[in-house]
């Protein structure tokens, strides 16, 4: 029987035969790029498959019908992207300094010490979606206790149950931060929006537009992945005791098991561009105007690069995955993820001898003939 | 112990010691600004390049195809790129200038 924690790989006919895969999304359709060097060479050729398109049209499935705003530095090409990129790059850094790992090791030994009390726990709701929420007052610089607002959203702050787009869930984001930039201007602070807001690119103030950009990004970008990414670790831990003792006995593998965990969940199914001009890729042809997706869920299964693609090797010591993307746009949040990862394994080799799974929901996505296992709509553990 | 001096983009020369390990943990041990190495050393990241001083290129060596197949579309490539984090900090390389690419 198939473990609960493995997530197979859909694309692997279909990158060895074509390259290419595809799929409609709102009749907004999408080629999707499959093989490692292919997505890293569309993902580096910024002119011809741009992220400046229309706001919201490079997200896939497409938010042009829910968002206005653009997304900063995301959905900018350079060279403005790089203007931006500069601005939040050392705020964004700020996750490997003591202060704030201690913090973080501080909320998360909390969290884990409560789910050890329980007889049951709903992994993501109870454990994954308020471990975010409270990592995030950290990456913010706001008062824990904002954490419990952006736990009461729920796990998706776009979606209702099931996967339509909700643009009325969306405008309860966009309120709150309109307000919460507001206050900022009002009562500049050490917070992520008052630094915004005093930020100068090409030698003016940052609007407040672009503020929201920012936030809006940061919001977005670092919610359902972070959830997806510790909820596939505890089911995979639960399913794999050995390899927590194995990180046990010899922390020195921490670093490797984190960047393993991600290649093989990659929390991100893809991200979209749109094609400046008329090209092709894996002689498929691309329209000038049409949508193209990066696939690095299937960039990560690469048998041409990755041995036992389709296993965790705990200490894959070569792993040259993009699950945080790849090129100018890399995940601005990537070094937030992996101290919270890091955090997270070093607490429950301290405090968890074993997590058992009692039951649990598989969430499939269809991408056209695609039905890739994302991770869990619900799973029920009881950590001892 | 090996010398390695590393040139950062501001222009700054900073010449560091180490005997264990690869070149980029010892840049990150130092603070070499520009050197985050934030994979760990796996080779997915990028935030660890750096352009070998061409004189010194022998010694360095070229990249394994894996290591080049990741600068191969990196924004900041040049002839004599290498990601420090595959670079072993040993005696054959002591002496050699590395200018970071960020």
């Amino acid at each position: 029987m198939m473990e609960k924690s493995a997530i197979s790989d859909p694309f692997e006919k279909a990158r060895l035969e074509k390259g290419v895969g595809e799929m409609d999304d709102q009749n907004d359709p999408v080629t999707m790029v499959l093989g490692h060097k292919d997505v890293r060479k569309c993902a580096h050729n910024w002119k011809t498959y741009q992220s400046g398109a229309e706001p919201g049209r490079i997200v896939i499935p497409s938010e042009v019908n829910i968002r206005d705003i653009r997304q900063i530095p995301f959905e900018v090409d350079p060279p403005m992207h790089g203007e931006y990129r500069a601005l939040v790059e050392q705020w964004f850094k700020r996750p490997l300094e003591a202060d704030y790992q201690a913090a973080l090791e501080k909320q998360i030994g909390a969290l884990v010490d409560e789910v050890l009390t329980k007889d049951s726990v709903e992994v993501i709701k109870e454990f994954s979606l308020i471990l975010q929420s409270r990592a995030l007052t950290l990456l913010f610089n706001v008062p824990f206790s904002e954490s419990e607002t952006w736990i009461s959203w729920g796990t998706h702050v776009f979606r209702s149950e099931g996967n339509a787009l909700d643009g009325d869930k969306a405008n309860i984001l966009y309120n709150y931060i309109d307000n919460e930039i507001e206050k900022s201007i009002q009562n500049p602070g050490k917070d992520l929006y008052s630094v915004l807001l005093a930020s100068e690119v090409n030698g003016r103030k940052l609007t407040k537009e672009e503020v929201k950009g920012v936030v809006v990004l940061t919001f977005s970008g670092g919610r359902d992945t972070i959830i997806n990414a510790v909820t596939n670790s505890i089911a995979y831990f639960s399913e794999h005791p050995k390899s927590l003792d194995k990180l046990r006995k010899e922390p020195e593998l921490i670093n490797f098991a984190i960047e393993e965990l991600i290649r093989y969940f990659s929390p991100l199914t893809q991200m979209g561009r749109v094609a400046t001009e008329d090209t092709q890729v894996c002689e498929h042809a691309i329209k000038a105007g049409t949508r193209i997706g990066l696939n690095w869920v299937s960039a990560n299964r690469d048998a041409s690069v990755f041995e036992n693609a389709n296993e965790v090797v705990l200490d894959r010591k070569i792993n040259p995955h993009v699950a945080f993307g790849f090129g100018t746009h890399n995940c601005l949040g990537a070094t937030h993820a992996r101290q919270i990862l890091k955090v997270l394994i070093k607490t429950l080799i301290k405090k968890v001898n074993s997590i058992e799974i009692l039951d649990a929901k598989e969430n499939i996505e269809t991408l056209g003939e695609f039905k890739r296992k994302v991770g869990f709509d619900s799973i029920n553990v009881k950590f001892n | 112990m090996t010398k390695i001096t590393f040139v950062t983009s501001d222009d700054n020369s900073i010449t560091v010691e180490g005997n264990t390990g690869n070149v980029m943990e010892l840049a990150v041990q130092n603070k070499i600004k520009g050197i985050d190495g934030n994979c760990g050393g796996v080779c997915s990241c990028a935030t660890c390049h750096v352009h070998v001083e061409p004189k010194d290129w022998e010694k360095v060596g070229a990249p394994s195809t894996m290591e080049a197949d990741m600068l191969e579309f990196d924004e900041k490539v040049s002839d004599y790129s290498r990601l420090s984090c595959q670079m072993k900090v040993t005696d054959a390389i002591d002496g050699v200038v590395l200018k970071v690419a960020k």
